[in-house]
C-alpha cells in the first residue's frame, strides 16, 4: 500500500525515526537547543523519563541496554548538557554498551562562534564513543538515526552521538521541513562487521581445546552480549571445562554449577586466579585482558597457551598474543566449536581433565570466600548484608551496583544463576552508577526486583534520581552499605599508604540518609544490627509502588580480600588473613 | 626520468607507510589523527587528499614501527566506521614520493654552487631574488633526505617537506586489508 507523502520537520522525524527503530523509552533532559524535538515528544508513543541530571539519563539507558539488551536512547541539550553525558558514554564505551545518545546543538549559523551553551560536542566525545556525527541537514536525520542504531547493536557495541543543531529540527525553519522517508538499510562501505569465525581458526582452536589437560574458559562480556550463556553452558559441559566469569560476565554461567570457579583479578577468589595462573591452556571468550583481570601480564597464566575469541580484531594481541586467534561473535563461535568438537568424538575427545578438577576442589575447599561476623556492638559487616539480601531475593533479581568495595563484595557473595541480572561499571570505573542504571534496568525489565547496591561515596554522586524513580513511579530498591568512608581508597591507604588516611572520611550520619530518601519520596529504613537485617530486606521486598532505601550501618575497616595489589602478579594474591597462615 | 624498476629501497627500516581509504567525511582527519594521540601512536609524515572518487580521501600515514606497533595501528584504524580500506606498503614495494621545497641564502659566489646540486638532484629553482634562492624537489624520501643533508652547507632560511604518498609498484600484490 502506498503511503501519502508526508512533510516533517527535523524534530518530528528524528522522534519518528525512534518510533521506527521500536525505541520505548527515552531517558533525558530538556534545553534551550533541543528543545524543538521535546515538542513532538508529547504526541509520540515513545515514553520520556525526565532524569535530575544529564548523567542520570546515560546510566539510565546503560541500565535499560544492560537488562534488557536493547539499545538505551537518551537525548539531552547541549553545551553542559552534552558535557555532563561524556561520563555515561565513556562508561558505555568501555563496557560495549548499545546506546544512541542525541545531543541538541546551537544552530549551524552559531556553530564555532562561542555560542551560549555551544561545546564541540563531537570533537569531545569522539574517543568515548563508538561513532558520533553532526547531522547538519534534517532530511539527513532518518539516515543518522538508522545508522546510529546499526553502528551501536552490531559488531562490538557501542555508544553512538546524533549531534543536532537546533536550526535543523526547527519546526520554525521552513528550511527543516522535508519528505519524510526512513531508509531500510544503511551504507557504511567502511563498516561491514564479519560475525562468523573462519573453519580455520575454529579447528585450531578445537585442537588446543581438546589437548588441554589444565584448561580454563575465560569468560568475559563479550559472551552476553552476543547473547551467549545457553551455547557457553553447552561447550563448558561438552568439555568439562572449569569457567571463570569476569566483572562483566557475572552471570554469563551460573556461578552455583560446579565448573564456575567464580570471579578472576584483584578481587577474584584464589580459585579463579590460581586456575588461569596454573592453566595450560586460557579460552578466552569475549574478554579483553583487562589489567584488573591479568595483574602484572608478563606474569599472568605464565604456562598457558591462549585461544582468544573476541568479534573486536583489535582486542587481538592488544595485550596477550594469542595462539589461536578466533575473530567473531561468541556466540556463533562456541556454535561452531561444538560442532567441530561433536565432529571429532565429542566428550570423549577431550584429554583427562581429572587431575586438574581435583586440584581446583582442593583450592576452592581451602581458600573459599571468607569474612568474621561483626563482633556485639559492631556495626555490619558489609558482605553479611550482601549474603542476606542475596537469600533474600529471587535468583531472576536484577543486582546494579556503584563502584568500590561494595561493587566487589557485591560480586564476590551474590550467586549469579542467571545471566543479564548483574549491571555494573566494570572499565570506566563511575562512581554512581547504580541508582541511575537501576531505574533503567527496572524501566526496561518492570516485572523484575531491581535492587541497586551503593556506597555511601556513590550515593551523594547520584543519589538525586530517586527523584526521577519516585516520580516516574519506577519502584527500585537501594541497598545503601554505609560505612562513613571511601572504604576502597581506605583500603588502599591503609594497606599501601601506611595507614596515612587522606580525604577519605565521609560519615555515618551527614547527610541523614534516611531522611534524604524520604525527601525524595522513597520508603526508608535504617539497620545498624544484624539481627535486623533480613526482616528489614523482607519489609523493602514487600513495597511496591515506590522506591525503597536501607541504608546499611558498616564497619568502616573492612577489606575486599582476595587481593592482587595492582601492576602484581597473579600468584602473589593475598587472602584473606585467617588464611594465610595455612597458605 | 626514474625508472620505477630503479627505485631504491628507501627510508628508515622501521618505517611503514600506511595508506588509508576512507569515506569523505567532515571531521575525518581529525578521528585519524586522536586516534593516534590517544593510543600513543606516533606519525612521521601525513598526507590526505581526495582520490579520483571524490567521495573517497586517501591518508597515507608514515608510522615508525619501531615504537608503534603495527598490527595494532591497522587494527584500530578499522575501527573508524569511515575506514573503508588500508594496505600496508613496504618501501622496496611501493613507489613513495615527498615534495622538498626550500629557501636558501644565495649570495652571488654561492648561486652557481647551489644552482648546480639544485641540478644534480633534478630539482628546480622556482624563485629567485638577488640573495636567495627557493629550490623545489620531489623525489622519494631517501633523494629527499640526501638533498635535504647537502642543502645544510648552505643558509637555509626556510625549508618544508610535505607528507609522503605513496602507492604499491605495478603488478605489486599489497594486502588490502578490508574492515572485519
Amino acid at each position: 500500500m502506498a503511503l501519502e507523502p508526508i512533510e516533517l520537520n527535523g524534530g518530528q522525524a528524528l522522534i519518528k525515526s525512534l518510533e521506527m527503530e521500536g525505541v520505548e523509552v527515552i531517558f533525558g533532559y530538556p534545553g534551550g537547543a533541543i528543545l524543538p524535538v521535546y515538542d513532538p515528544i508529547i504526541d509520540s508513543r515513545i515514553r520520556h523519563v525526565l532524569v535530575r541530571h544529564e548523567q542520570g539519563a546515560g546510566h539510565a539507558a546503560e541500565g535499560y541496554a544492560h537488562a534488557t539488551g536493547r539499545p538505551g536512547v537518551c537525548m539531552v541539550t547541549s553545551g553542559p548538557a552534552a558535557t555532563n553525558i561524556v561520563t555515561p558514554l565513556a562508561d558505555a564505551y568501555l563496557d560495549s554498551v548499545p546506546m544512541v545518545c542525541i545531543t541538541g546543538q546551537v544552530g549551524m549559523a552559531a556553530i564555532g562562534t562561542d555560542a551560549f551553551q555551544e561545546v564541540d560536542t563531537t570533537g569531545i566525545t569522539r574517543s568515548v564513543t563508538k561513532h558520533n556525527m553532526l547531522v547538519t541537514r534534517a532530511e539527513d536525520i532518518p539516515k543518522a538515526v538508522k545508522e546510529a542504531f546499526h553502528i551501536a547493536t552490531t559488531g562490538r557495541p557501542g555508544p553512538v552521538l546524533i549531534d543536532v543543531p537546533k536550526n535543523v529540527v526547527d519546526a520554525q525553519n521552513p528550511d527543516a521541513y522535508f519528505q519524510w522517508y526512513y531508509p531500510d538499510e544503511v551504507n557504511l562501505p567502511g563498516y561491514k562487521p564479519d560475525l562468523t569465525p573462519s573453519d580455520e581458526s575454529v579447528r585450531r582452536a578445537v585442537d588446543l581445546i581438546l589437548a588441554a589437560e589444565r584448561p580454563v574458559l575465560y569468560v568475559g562480556g563479550g559472551v552476553l552480549k552476543a547473547r551467549g550463556a545457553e551455547v557457553l553452558r553447552q561447550l563448558a559441559e561438552t568439555g568439562n571445562l572449569p569457567v571463570v566469569t569476569t566483572l562483566m560476565a557475572r552471570g554469563a554461567f551460573p556461578d552455583s554449577h560446579e565448573l564456575c570457579l567464580g570471579m578472576p583479578g584483584m578481587h577474584g577468589n584464589y580459585t579463579a586466579v590460581t586456575a588461569i595462573q596454573q592453566a595450560d591452556l586460557l579460552i578466552a571468550m569475549g574478554a579483553r585482558f583487562d589489567d584488573r583481570v591479568t595483574g602484572k601480564v608478563g606474569a599472568f597464566a605464565p604456562g598457558a597457551q591462549v585461544v582468544h575469541v573476541d568479534i573486536d580484531p583489535a582486542e587481538h594481541g592488544k595485550v596477550r598474543q594469542p595462539d589461536v586467534s578466533v575473530v567473531g561473535d561468541c556466540r556463533l563461535a562456541m556454535e561452531l566449536m561444538l560442532v567441530e568438537i561433536e565432529r571429532r568424538g565429542g566428550r570423549t575427545a577431550f584429554a583427562d581433565h581429572t587431575r586438574w578438577r581435583q586440584q581446583l576442589s582442593g583450592w576452592q575447599e581451602r581458600y573459599p570466600l571468607v569474612y568474621e561476623q561483626s563482633a556485639p556492638g559492631e556495626l555490619l559487616k558489609p558482605q553479611f548484608v550482601i549474603e542476606q539480601l542475596r537469600d533474600a531475593c529471587p535468583a531472576n533479581t536484577i543486582v546494579a551496583s556503584g563502584v568500590g568495595q561494595h561493587q566487589m563484595f557485591t560480586s564476590q557473595y551474590w550467586r549469579f544463576d542467571h545471566p543479564y541480572t548483574w549491571i555494573n561499571s566494570g572499565g570506566l570505573g563511575t562512581m554512581g552508577f547504580s541508582i541511575p542504571a537501576a531505574i533503567g534496568a527496572k524501566v526496561g525489565m518492570p516485572d523484575r526486583l531491581v535492587w541497586a547496591v551503593d556506597g555511601d561515596g556513590c550515593f551523594q554522586m547520584t543519589g538525586q534520581e530517586l527523584v526521577t524513580a519516585s516520580v516516574e513511579k519506577v519502584p527500585i530498591k537501594v541497598a545503601l552499605l554505609n560505612n562513613a568512608h571511601l572504604g576502597m581508597v581506605r583500603q588502599w591507604q591503609e594497606m599501601f599508604y601506611d595507614e596515612r588516611y587522606s580525604e577519605v572520611h565521609l560519615s555515618h550520619d551527614m547527610p541523614d540518609y534516611v531522611k534524604w530518601a524520604e525527601a525524595m519520596g522513597c520508603v526508608a529504613f535504617r539497620v545498624e544490627e544484624p539481627e535486623e537485617v533480613e526482616p528489614t530486606i523482607a519489609k523493602a521486598n514487600e513495597v511496591n509502588d515506590r522506591p525503597v532505601v536501607v541504608e546499611f550501618r558498616c564497619v568502616p575497616g573492612e577489606k575486599v580480600f582476595p587481593m592482587v595489589p595492582a601492576g602484581g602478579s597473579n600468584d602473589d594474591i593475598m587472602v584473606d588473613p585467617s588464611q594465610r597462615e595455612r597458605a | 626520468m626514474s625508472d620505477i624498476a630503479l627505485e631504491p629501497v628507501v627510508g628508515p627500516i622501521s618505517q611503514r607507510t600506511i595508506v588509508v581509504l576512507v569515506e569523505n567525511k567532515a571531521g575525518l582527519l581529525a578521528r585519524v589523527a586522536d586516534l593516534f594521540a590517544r593510543r600513543g601512536y606516533n606519525i612521521v609524515s601525513l598526507a590526505v587528499a581526495p582520490t579520483h572518487d571524490e567521495t573517497f580521501s586517501r591518508i597515507t600515514i608514515v608510522v615508525d614501527v619501531a615504537s608503534s606497533p603495527l598490527d595494532q595501528i591497522v587494527k584500530q584504524l578499522f575501527k573508524l566506521i569511515h575506514v573503508v580500506e588500508i594496505a600496508v606498503l613496504n618501501p622496496g614495494e611501493s613507489v613513495e614520493r615527498e615534495l622538498l621545497l626550500a629557501t636558501v641564502a644565495a649570495p652571488k659566489t654561492l648561486r652557481g654552487q647551489i644552482a648546480e646540486l639544485v641540478d644534480i638532484f633534478e630539482g628546480k629553482i622556482v624563485a629567485v631574488s638577488s640573495d636567495a634562492l627557493t629550490v623545489a624537489l620531489d623525489g622519494n624520501p631517501a633523494k629527499i633526505d640526501d638533498f635535504e643533508a647537502l642543502l645544510g652547507d648552505y643558509e637555509i632560511i626556510e625549508l618544508q617537506r610535505s607528507g609522503r604518498i605513496a602507492l604499491p609498484k605495478i603488478g605489486r600484490e599489497v594486502p588490502r586489508l578490508r574492515a572485519v
